[in-house]
């Protein structure tokens, strides 16, 4: 059915080709044109600055310049992204009456070519007990810790196994700091560095018995939260503590940054999520997400998302410019992560479900499921970077599957290039220690860095509309419904005096601003009359009490 | 069902052999570089830093006079000559790459006041208190080298005796003659002995002559009574004169825009106004308009300013002063962008910009001529276009965040001596209190009757046309205004 609806089109292609050229031309020019400018609107990094209401002409002019440089460098980049870009999209489509969340990983993995069938297994490792695990930026290595003392990194383009070792203790996180030489992992009393050789580099005790890591790439800093709630920043190339806040909200085990802007966000039993900065004792936000413990939380790669679960059965969608609930959805979950691209991983008991933004307004949906030999519990879910693979760490092991349409297809070497050689890592590393940022630049929003800070304009409402304001009170007061009193307290004039009461107290607070104004008002005019005189006349004007 | 997945071959994305080069792939989207602007910012401040350690502006000192240097000339045929005359009567060619004397060429008697070499650089003018004027012969570019010293005549071409002392001397953009500054105003031709014209406006003496680079027929002269004076050639008598409220010590066109010209100049009361450079604008022969409102004040110096040079470009000129330092100012700013001092460094009395705009130039009281660079921190040498773009880089970086304060203050910071720091704070408190002054006195005077005067107007006292016509009255009457204060000059 489908490969004769193909072949149809394709005569059909032909045909319109032909129509095209006699009637429009330039119709696959404009079109062309249009992908164009949908896609410098995403090289120009927001809108442009207002010239209008500038009255400074020099200003104004180098800022058109300016405009204009980053119109064309949009541009630029714009085309190289057509021409120069080597990979496409993965995708997977359903056909007929399938559906994409039906398709089991067995007939991806016959369907892709070999290369990309090897990137699906599972490791079965049922001594060690539950597994987390963490990938470098570029996705190349992968870090594993089992809970029960086994650690090792993987390369997975040629799948070797770099470095397996014991350390015969409790390890609860791993992380790796800026390129594969160097790891965290996080023990029984305190995390501990070390080397791609299994050698011991520092132990960090002053973090204490740390539950869960991250590392903020460009700021070098390790983030670890303790079992008794505190938050420990430590500088890793210096080795000096940054910060060390308590949060206050006992025992956390939901740690995840927001790549975004470096911000820390920590999911707490109370249902609460706070963001944390390193030069802030307080939280940023505290916000209450559910009433339930928060048991997941990630941040999707644009920094405008987040999704929370909890534990009263929910999964949340916030908007970090609102702060606001986008859409919550019904569903347990262990472990969240969201992809480059966006789709979003949900990992719970041994199942692992994978969403996606089908209509571009954050409403996600079902796009694909996962689920393994029952009684294996998820422990952690994570993409790996520049490729279509989701792994997981669970209890008896490590899987790792296909989710075609996950990752980025285009790396750039200068950012994360997976293909890296041991003298690329080195310039990269200076490269990277050289721009190295200070942990002030931390912030919810990063790209006020530069900035003027805008004059916080007073909001007051002008006389009509508080007129209007006022008189939408006054009638819903009127009309608000009465309480059925007992016998003898019915009284009509009783009910009368009660609905004069609320209209009064209803418009109180309006007459009380229009007096304050007026007030104002007053004082403004006698100053200005003050300014009429003389300066060398004005210390003599009687000062208003 | 259809399915993709991304899929990278090893061979596809690495190099072939070790001896290619390594594949690269790029990819602009945003979303891959987080911390955009936190980078930069801190890109700049390494910039500004970087800047700052690698400001080493002293090339050298070119030692061998035996007295303070008096006046320097470029040579407009050779980059990398320059002539210094000293006050015992010495002038000396100096070869900058080796930074050694090459030639000298003994004769005068007194101090050197003036030199200039010709346009097509093979005769040099000096002039002097010992009131001659003298030609010499300017070994061509190929005899640079010190090997080919003997077979030279250390004697003048020409010798042109006068009555009077010379102060300065300037030769044409394009032609044949050069101007002499002393009693009066002299245009001499290299054939005859005698002046070919004489110009005179006042009694005073004429202290410096600068000729128009645009128009050949054109100069500008400084003179001990106050006044700027601009002459044309091809009329018989001076064109426009100028009164300020200092004495000009020097003058020089804008090579770019012909029509400007910067003054320096210095109140001999210290402290109050030294500041001393001003733009103003000459535009056309007849048409003067402008010529009373300085188009820029460009104050620092602390003491007086005694040269000033324009860089070929038009764009920087630098100054040498009286406090001991040698500024440059951008030819628009108010403020110098840069300040080169040394402990051994006295006062400055001639700076010039090298012909290639890249280096400076300064001769001071203490014998010795100096060689800096124009940019402090510039890497000199042939660069590697990758380290081009990345010098390109740190300047727009820079130039994006230079109002932020961290960056503002390492660009901006620069150390002075502690005589020019102390003298510019007193300078400052004396200025305030003056601004005070006046603004009480304006609070306590009727409204309007106290007008605003801006300082580029503040500078001169009045601007006079004399016309071809009529030459007398009120060029007498400027005469009287300046004359009878004569404590000022």
């Amino acid at each position: 059915m489908e490969g004769y609806k193909g072949s149809e089109q394709g005569e059909n292609y032909l045909m319109d080709v032909k129509k095209s050229q006699l009637i429009s031309p330039p119709a696959p020019k404009q079109d062309a044109l249009d992908e164009l400018d949908s896609k410098v609107k995403k090289y120009l990094r927001g809108s442009g600055a207002d010239l209008e209401g500038l009255k400074d002409k020099k200003l104004r002019g180098q800022l058109s310049v300016r405009e204009d440089l980053y119109g064309k460098s949009a541009k630029a980049a714009a085309k190289a992204e057509k021409w120069l870009m080597p990979s496409e999209e993965g995708y997977l489509e359903a056909e007929g009456l399938e559906k994409t969340w039906r398709i089991k990983q067995e007939s991806i993995v016959q369907e892709v070519d070999i290369l990309s069938s090897r990137k699906a297994f599972d490791m079965i490792l049922p001594d060690l007990g539950p597994y987390t695990l963490d990938y470098t930026s570029n996705g190349r290595y992968m870090a594993v810790a089992g809970r029960k003392g086994h650690l090792a990194i993987i390369d997975m383009h040629s799948m070797d196994l770099i470095k397996e070792m014991q350390v015969r203790e409790t390890v609860r996180d791993v992380a790796f700091l800026h390129n594969e030489l160097i790891f965290a992992a996080a023990q029984k009393k305190y995390p501990c560095i070390y080397n791609r050789d299994g050698v011991e580099l520092h132990s960090l005790k002053e973090h204490g018995a740390a539950l869960k890591l991250q590392f903020l790439r460009n700021h070098f800093l390790l983030a670890s939260i303790n079992k008794f709630g505190q938050l420990h920043y430590q500088d890793m190339t210096m080795g000096e503590m940054v910060a060390n806040y308590r949060t206050g909200l006992g025992r956390c085990d939901v740690m995840q940054v927001n790549r975004w802007n470096a911000v820390v966000g920590l999911g707490h039993s109370c249902g609460k999520v706070t963001m944390w900065k390193p030069t802030s004792s307080a939280p940023l936000v505290k916000m209450l997400c559910h009433h339930g413990a928060v048991t997941a939380l990630a941040f999707h790669p644009g920094g405008h998302l987040m999704a929370t679960a909890g534990q009263e059965r929910r999964i949340k969608l916030w908007d970090l410019r609102k702060f606001e609930v986008l859409h919550t959805y019904t569903g347990n979950a262990k472990s969240l992560e969201f992809s480059q691209k966006g789709l979003l991983a949900i990992g719970n008991g041994s199942s692992v479900q994978i969403w996606r933004d089908q209509s571009g307004d954050h409403n996600y949906s079902r796009y694909m499921s996962h689920s393994m030999v029952k009684g294996y519990q998820v422990q952690r879910v994570a993409f790996r970077a520049y490729e279509d693979v989701l792994s997981i760490g669970h209890s008896m092991g490590l899987s790792s599957i296909l989710v075609p349409g996950s990752g980025e297809p285009n790396f750039d070497s200068w950012v994360a290039n997976p293909f890296e050689t041991a003298r690329q890592r080195r310039e990269k590393e200076v490269h990277s220690l050289l721009d190295k940022l200070p942990p002030e630049t931390i912030m919810l929003d990063p790209t006020s860095i530069g900035n003027v800070r805008p004059e916080k304009k007073k909001e007051r409402l002008t006389k009509m509309e508080s007129e209007a304001e006022m008189q939408v009170a006054i009638t819903a007061a009127k009309s608000a419904p009465t309480k059925k009193k007992t016998k003898g307290r019915n009284k009509p004039s009783k009910r009368e005096k009660k609905k004069h009461e609320g209209i009064a107290r209803v418009k109180r607070p309006f007459l009380e601003q229009h007096i304050k104004d007026e007030q104002q008002v007053k004082k403004k005019q006698r100053i200005s009359d003050d300014l009429q005189l003389p300066k060398s006349l004005r210390k003599f004007v009687q000062k208003p009490e | 069902m259809k399915v993709k997945v991304i899929s990278r071959s090893t061979e596809e994305f690495t190099r072939e052999r070790s001896k290619d080069l390594q594949r690269v792939f790029r990819n602009f989207d945003p979303n891959l570089r987080t911390h955009e602007k936190a980078t930069e910012y801190v890109r700049a401040l390494n910039a500004a830093k970087l800047e700052k350690i690698f400001a080493r502006p002293f090339m050298g000192a070119m030692e061998g006079h035996i007295d303070a240097v008096s006046c320097m000339a470029k040579n407009p045929n050779h980059l990398k000559g320059i002539f210094s005359g000293s006050m015992d009567g010495d002038i000396r060619l100096w070869d900058l790459a080796t930074r050694r004397c090459v030639r000298q060429f003994p004769g005068h008697q007194g101090a050197v006041k003036g030199l200039t070499a010709s346009t097509d650089g093979c005769i040099l003018v000096s002039c002097g208190t010992d009131c001659s004027v003298r030609l010499w012969n300017v070994p061509v570019a190929s005899m640079m080298g010190l090997d080919s010293s003997s077979n030279y005549s250390s004697e003048p071409l020409a010798v042109y005796v006068s009555k009077n002392a010379f102060w300065g001397v300037d030769h044409q953009w394009d032609g044949d003659h050069f101007a002499t500054a002393g009693a009066q105003v002299d245009l001499w031709d290299y054939n005859r002995s005698e002046p070919i014209r004489s110009f005179e406006w006042g009694k005073d003496t004429v202290i410096s002559v600068r000729f128009n680079p645009g128009e050949p027929n054109l100069l500008a002269t400084t003179s001990r009574d106050r006044g700027i004076i601009l002459y044309d050639l091809r009329l018989s008598s001076p064109v426009r004169k100028l009164i300020m409220q200092t004495k000009t010590n020097s003058i020089a066109w804008n090579p770019m825009e012909p029509m400007n010209f910067t003054a320096v100049s210095a109140i001999f009361y210290v402290l109050t106004r030294n500041i001393s450079c001003f733009t103003a604008r000459y535009s056309g022969c007849f048409d003067a308009r402008k010529l009373d409102e300085a188009k820029c004040v460009h104050k620092d110096h602390v003491s007086a300013v005694m040269d000033i040079d324009y860089s070929p470009t038009g764009r920087e000129f630098v100054t040498g002063s009286y406090d001991r330092t040698v500024r440059i100012f951008q030819y628009n700013g108010g403020h110098s962008r840069e300040i080169y001092h040394t402990k051994r460094m006295q006062r400055v009395f001639c700076v010039k910009f090298s012909c290639d705009a890249s280096y400076v130039i300064s001769g001071s009281d203490d014998t010795n001529v100096r060689l800096w660079k124009a940019n402090a921190s510039e890497q000199l040498g042939v660069l590697l276009p990758r380290e081009r773009r990345k010098h390109e880089y740190r300047e727009a970086v820079k130039k994006r965040y230079k109002h932020l304060p961290d960056v503002k203050r390492i660009v901006r910071h620069r150390h002075l001596p502690k005589p020019i720091f102390k003298a510019a704070a007193l300078r400052r408190i004396v200025l305030d209190a003056e601004r005070k002054k006046e603004e009480r006195r304006r609070a306590h005077s009727k409204p309007g009757s106290r007008p605003i005067i801006p300082n580029k107007w503040s500078r001169s006292v009045c601007a006079s046309q004399r016309s071809v016509e009529a030459a007398g009255l009120g060029c007498l009457q400027n005469l009287m205004i300046f004359h009878s204060t004569p404590g000022l000059a």
